[in-house]
């Protein structure tokens, strides 16, 4: 029997995919522990409380809400202080984290505070006599070292987009929490959040993602990709670094290396060479498409379809027939 | 403005890794080694608030073998002024560990900033800048790509998914550095010849006993080579006919 902690992440008051995956991976953690409860942490401004469901119905079987105006932007030291209070509480055997920018944040500062390790942003992971054995990439994703951990108590981050979020519906019990510490004398304060477009679906949370590089040869040449992103309905838009170093796209869309690690189930190259600082964000895609005038770029060693062409020409050729296809 | 950089030397990524037979550890012969991307931009954020305010020192340090004073000179020859390598063979996958000796080394250093690379491209740990911070009990911000320094405060950026966040804190600060902040500068020749003269001490590390430990490793499941569909936007109905029946993702 192990209690697992679970960070369940929201951003601007409205609970992100990856808390699902999360919740998932602690339930998992749980069960191979010989069964255990997982309480999920939600921490938001006012009305987070709201948001509880969806982990109760993932297999949260306690939702602790922490509701206060001090945590409506993210407050990495007062959820330090709560998160190392509550693990430190003797309940929890295991505590788990989003590989996020906000988890892969809190997670070092809470298992410091603490004095125990972390294995960070696993793939996939198994209990062995209590110590998590997991898979965590290293060397620009290029080598997987099976790392383990043992700790009192155990703290890792699961990768976005490695687990699936699996219904495991539990009757909603929720349970109002206080911060450690006075939320408003953070000494690091996060005074604005800014948004991408809020309208479209991010990197991580995109089952399909249309990706352009310097072949576009323009910033407008990008509304392109934008359309083949629309036709599809549940695609992003995403970049290489060449392009986002030039100002074409903002910096938050580059993939890559020191970008965005994704893994959607179709990737469109479009007018990209395949760097490997490039490849090693997008390589575990399921399917990958490259659309690229020259047949000898690298991005068709790993591309499971290529067509060497003009993306210009290409592109707006396939945004028809994925409409046509999406209709009939 | 008094600033520590800690940088890590790690090999260059441009091979094919080979994992030993006993698949405990990847194949170290013929490797390359380099100052991990993240610390050149965080040694380059360091020169350039240095410069701004026209007075202060840029010291780095350094987590390594005996071979790393190579990327502590590389970092000199940039414009550091000293350096400290703190010297082990073990190879660490335990963040925790190395983030202890780092803070011991720092804790009464008087630094304005210590600044970090966002991630170390072999560990991929991510976490021994906001380790480190809280050790110590300084303020941290990760992931920064906009960073303005003024007097006793800062305002920063940091990279979220799809999004950013602004954000202020006091100095002293720990800041760990993401891509786009700035582009690292080259060693001069005559940065290089300073750099054989500036100070760096060498002193033994103690990391104890590592709490993450490496089970095996292995090279990740290759792509199968894909097939060339067409040329042009003739190849357009192929393709989509491929992505309905064969991969099923439309
Ligand atoms: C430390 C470091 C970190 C890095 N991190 C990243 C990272 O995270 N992400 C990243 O993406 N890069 C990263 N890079 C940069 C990387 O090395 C490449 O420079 C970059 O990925 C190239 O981008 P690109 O493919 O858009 O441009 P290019 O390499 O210039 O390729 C453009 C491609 O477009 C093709 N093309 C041209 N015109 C057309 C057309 N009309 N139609 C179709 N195809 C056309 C060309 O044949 C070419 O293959 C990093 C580099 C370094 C040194
Ligand atoms: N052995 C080391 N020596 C000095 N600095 C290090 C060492 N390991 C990690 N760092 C610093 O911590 C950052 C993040 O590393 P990591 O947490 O291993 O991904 C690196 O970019 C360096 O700035």
């Amino acid at each position: 029997m192990a209690n697992v902690l679970v960070m369940a992440e929201s951003r601007a008051g409205e609970l992100r995919k990856v808390a699902l995956e999360a919740v998932t991976a602690a339930r998992q953690l749980a069960e191979q522990s010989g069964g255990g409860e997982v309480h999920a942490v939600l921490a938001g401004g006012s009305g987070i409380g709201a948001k509880a469901e969806a982990l109760a119905q993932h297999g949260a079987d306690k939702v602790l809400v922490l509701e206060h105006d001090g945590f409506a932007l993210y407050n990495p030291e007062a959820l330090t202080s709560t998160l190392a209070g509550l693990l430190k509480s003797g309940t929890y055997t295991y505590g788990v984290f989003s590989a996020t920018s906000h988890g892969r944040d809190l997670s070092p500062r809470v298992a410091a505070r603490l004095g125990v390790g972390l294995v960070p942003d696993l793939t996939g992971f198994a209990v062995e006599n209590g110590a998590v054995v997991g898979q965590h990439p290293i060397n620009n994703a290029k080598v997987i070292a099976t790392l383990a951990l043992s700790g009192s108590p155990t703290l890792l981050s699961v990768r976005p987009a490695a687990f699936t979020p699996a219904p495991d519906a539990r009757a909603l019990v929720t349970e109002a929490i206080t911060s450690a510490s006075e939320p408003t004398a953070s000494r690091v304060k996060v005074v604005e959040l800014k948004q991408g477009n809020t309208d479209k679906i991010d990197l991580n949370d995109a089952p399909v993602i249309v990706a352009g590089g310097r072949g576009l040869k323009t910033a407008d040449n990008f509304k392109l990709c934008e359309d083949l992103a629309d036709a599809f309905g549940n695609a992003a838009v995403g970049a290489t670094r060449a392009v986002t170093d030039d100002g074409w796209r903002p910096h938050t869309d580059q993939i890559g290396q020191t970008g965005r690690n994704v893994s959607p189930d179709l990737y469109i190259a479009a007018g990209i060479s395949g760097a490997i600082q490039h490849l090693a964000g997008m390589r575990t895609s399921r399917t990958i498409v490259a659309i690229n005038k020259d047949k000898e770029a690298p991005i068709f060693k790993i591309a499971d379809y290529g067509i060497i062409g003009d993306a210009l020409e290409v592109l707006p050729a396939l945004t028809a027939a994925v409409k046509a296809a999406k209709a009939s | 403005m008094k600033i520590a950089v800690c940088i890590k030397r790690v090999p260059v990524m441009e091979v094919k890794f080979a994992i030993t037979a006993d698949k405990s550890r990847y194949e170290e012969t013929g490797l390359k080694y380099d100052i991990n991307d993240f610390d050149l931009w965080a040694i380059e954020a360091a020169l350039q608030l240095k410069e701004k305010a026209g007075t202060g020192s840029v010291h780095v340090v350094c987590v390594g073998p005996n071979a790393a004073q190579e990327q502590i000179r590389k970092a000199m020859a940039m414009g550091a002024d000293s350096g400290a390598l703190l010297e082990t063979d073990t190879r660490n996958y335990d963040g925790l560990a190395v983030a202890r000796v780092l803070a011991a080394e720092l804790k009464d250093g008087g630094y304005d900033l210590v600044l970090f690379g966002r991630i170390a491209i072999d560990s991929m740990n991510q976490m021994t800048g906001p380790m480190v911070a809280e050790l110590l009990d300084m303020p941290v911000v990760t992931n920064v790509f906009k960073l303005d320094i003024n007097g006793a405060t800062g305002r920063a950026e940091r990279v979220l998914e799809g999004a950013s966040e602004v954000v202020e804190f006091p100095l002293p600060a720990v800041l760990t550095i993401d891509d786009g902040l700035n582009k690292e500068r080259l060693p001069s020749l005559k940065g290089i010849m300073a750099a054989k003269k500036k100070p760096l001490e060498v002193k033994p590390a103690n990391l104890g006993d590592a709490a993450v430990t490496v089970r095996s490793m292995a090279l990740p499941a290759e792509r199968a080579a894909g097939r060339i569909v067409g040329e042009g936007a003739d190849a357009v109905p192929e393709l989509v006919r491929l992505l309905q029946t064969e991969a099923k993702v439309l």
